[in-house]
C-alpha cells in the first residue's frame, strides 16, 4: 500500500498539496505516483515566476522508464523550485513528501483548491483505479 | 488475458511490478529498476525469460534448411552445442525477427526468437519449409532463466551437483549443452557473462528459490532493456523490423555473405543494397545536454535527420544514451529534439558498456 499523509490535499493526476501559513503551496507527487514511474532521473522544473492555468503542465518527471508530465492543480504563480532535484532526482522515490518536493506556487484563485481530495478520498480513487 | 510463465507466482510473491510485454504478464521491476541494473553489472541477476519462443528443429535436412532461411551461416557451427546469432528476412532484406541458434545434432538444431513475434515467425519457418522439410516442436514445456552479471556462473553452479556444475563452468561464450535435465547456454542480453538456462517448467519455481538463495538477485524485464541498451543489442521491434535491413541496422557482422554460393532468403535484396549504397545506418547516441532520450525523437545532424529508436537513462554512466537510424554521412556531434528542446548529443558506436566497464 502507498503512503497517504492525512494533512495533504491530492489531484487525480497524482499530484499532493500542502497549504503553507503564508497562502502558498508545495506541490510534489504522491508516493503511488513515484512508485508507478520507478527510478527518477531527470527533473525538468519550470522557472521562479512562470505562470500557470490550472492544468498546464509545469514541468516533466523522467524515470528509466518514462516521461510523465507534472499537471498544475491549481492555476498561479512559481515562486520556488526545488533545485535539489537537479542533481538528486531520486529524492522524488524516496522522499516523496518531503525532500523530493518539486515546486512552490502562489494560487491565483485559491478557490480552485477546494476541488481537491483529501486523503480519503484519494485513497479511495487509487482503489477504483486498480 | 495475457499469458503467464511458470514463475508468475514467484514474481508476485517477490513484490513484483507486472506489466503486460507483448502479450505476457512479466516482472517489469521488484522495486528499484536501478539496483537491478547495478547488480547485474557488479554481482550477479536472474531474469525470468520463459516468455521467449523455444523451436526445435528436427530431421534430416535441417541445416540446408537453416542455411537458406538465416541470414548468418549455420555452416560455422561444427561442435554440437555452439550457437550463432543472426537475423531472419524477407526476400526485400526487412528483418522478421532476430534470433539464436543452437546446434545440437545434425538433425536437431534449436532457435530461441522473440515471444512478441512468435506467431509470425513460426509462420514463416513452416511456409519455407518443404514437405520433406525439418518438423518444428514448440518447447513450450520449457522455462528460461537467465543468470548475468561477473559472479553469475559461480553463484548459479552453487545450485547444481557437482559433476553439472564443473560441466557447466567448462562451457566456453557462445557455446550450450544438455546438462542433467538443464539445457545451460553460456548467452546472454545485458554485456556480462552468464548463462541462459532452460528446464522444464514444473522444475522453474524451485531452481528459481535456489538462485536466489546463493545471492542471485532477481530482474525485471525494465533493467534488461537498459543492460542491453548500454551493451549495443538491439531490440527487435525498436531497433530494427520488416522496414530495415541488417545492414541498416549495426548488424552486418551477422550478415554472411561468404561462402557466395549460399543462396540465403535476402540475399539478393542485401546485395543490390549494398551495390547501391547503404543509405542509412543505426548509431549510438550519448547525450550532452540534460534529459532523457526516448524512441521516435528526432535527430539533426549536418548530414540530414534521423530518429531514436532506443533511448532511455544508462545506470552505469550516470546519464541518457540511445541508438538511432540517420543517414549513412552522420556521425560525431549532433543534435536530439526532446520535447520540443534541441538538446547535444553525441553519435557513434552502439555499444557504451561491456563487462562492467564503461567503452564510451
Amino acid at each position: 500500500m502507498s503512503d497517504i499523509p492525512a494533512d495533504l490535499k491530492y489531484s487525480s493526476d497524482h499530484e499532493w498539496v500542502r497549504m503553507q501559513d503564508d497562502g502558498s503551496a508545495v506541490i510534489g507527487i504522491t508516493d503511488h505516483a513515484q512508485g508507478a514511474l520507478g527510478d527518477l532521473v531527470f527533473i525538468e522544473a519550470p522557472e521562479a515566476g512562470s505562470i500557470f492555468a490550472s492544468g498546464d503542465a509545469f514541468g516533466v518527471v523522467e524515470s528509466v522508464k518514462a516521461a510523465s508530465d507534472v499537471l498544475c492543480p491549481f492555476g498561479g504563480e512559481v515562486l520556488e523550485v526545488n533545485s535539489a532535484l537537479d542533481d538528486t532526482p531520486e529524492l522524488v522515490n524516496t522522499d516523496p513528501y518531503g525532500d523530493g518536493w518539486l515546486i512552490r506556487m502562489q494560487p491565483g484563485d485559491a478557490a480552485e483548491l477546494d476541488g481537491l481530495m483529501d486523503a480519503a478520498a484519494y485513497e479511495q480513487f487509487l482503489e477504483k483505479e486498480a | 488475458m495475457p499469458e503467464q510463465t511458470p514463475l508468475y507466482d514467484a514474481h508476485v510473491a517477490l513484490g513484483a511490478r507486472i506489466v503486460d510485454f507483448g502479450g505476457w504478464n512479466m516482472p517489469v521491476n521488484y522495486g528499484s529498476q536501478i539496483e537491478e541494473h547495478h547488480a547485474v553489472r557488479n554481482d550477479a541477476g536472474m531474469f525470468d525469460v520463459s516468455h521467449m519462443t523455444v523451436v526445435d528443429l528436427r530431421g534430416a535436412a535441417v541445416r540446408p534448411f537453416l542455411s537458406r532461411l538465416l541470414a548468418n551461416d549455420v555452416g560455422k557451427l561444427r561442435e554440437p552445442g555452439k550457437a550463432l546469432y543472426s537475423c531472419m528476412l524477407h526476400h526485400d532484406g526487412g528483418v522478421i525477427d532476430d534470433l539464436i541458434v543452437y546446434y545440437l545434432a545434425e538433425d536437431w538444431f534449436r532457435m530461441v526468437v522473440n515471444a512478441a513475434t512468435r506467431e509470425k515467425d513460426l509462420a514463416w519457418i513452416r511456409a519455407q519449409a518443404s514437405a520433406d522439410g525439418p518438423t518444428l516442436s514448440e518447447r513450450d514445456d520449457l522455462a528460461m532463466i537467465a543468470v548475468q552479471g561477473p559472479n553469475a556462473r559461480q553463484k548459479a553452479a552453487g545450485v547444481l551437483p557437482p559433476e553439472q556444475a564443473a560441466a557447466a563452468l567448462a562451457l566456453k561464450p557462445f557455446s550450450a549443452a544438455g546438462i542433467g535435465e538443464l539445457f545451460i547456454a553460456r548467452t546472454g542480453y545485458t554485456g556480462e557473462d552468464g548463462w541462459e538456462i532452460m528446464l522444464p517448467a514444473a522444475a522453474a519455481t524451485a531452481f528459481w528459490g535456489r538462485l536466489k538463495q546463493a545471492g542471485i538477485h532477481p530482474c525485471g524485464l525494465g533493467a534488461r532493456d537498459t543492460l542491453r541498451l548500454e551493451a549495443g543489442m538491439n531490440l527487435y521491434g525498436n531497433d530494427m523490423d520488416e522496414s530495415t535491413t541488417p545492414l541498416e541496422s549495426a548488424l552486418s557482422w551477422t550478415v554472411a555473405f561468404e561462402p557466395q554460393d549460399r543462396d540465403f532468403i535476402g540475399r539478393a535484396a542485401l546485395e543490390k543494397q549494398q551495390a547501391e549504397g547503404v543509405a542509412r545506418k543505426l548509431v549510438g547516441l550519448l547525450l550532452e545536454g540534460k534529459g532523457v532520450l526516448r524512441a521516435h525523437q528526432k535527430v539533426i545532424c549536418a548530414a540530414g535527420d534521423g530518429e531514436t529508436t532506443s533511448g532511455s537513462f544508462s545506470p552505469t554512466l550516470g546519464r541518457s544514451i540511445g541508438m538511432a537510424r540517420v543517414p549513412a554521412g552522420c556521425g560525431g556531434e549532433c543534435e536530439v529534439e526532446i520535447r520540443g528542446r534541441v538538446v547535444p548529443a553525441k553519435a557513434g558506436k552502439t555499444a557504451f558498456v561491456r563487462n562492467g566497464k564503461a567503452v564510451v
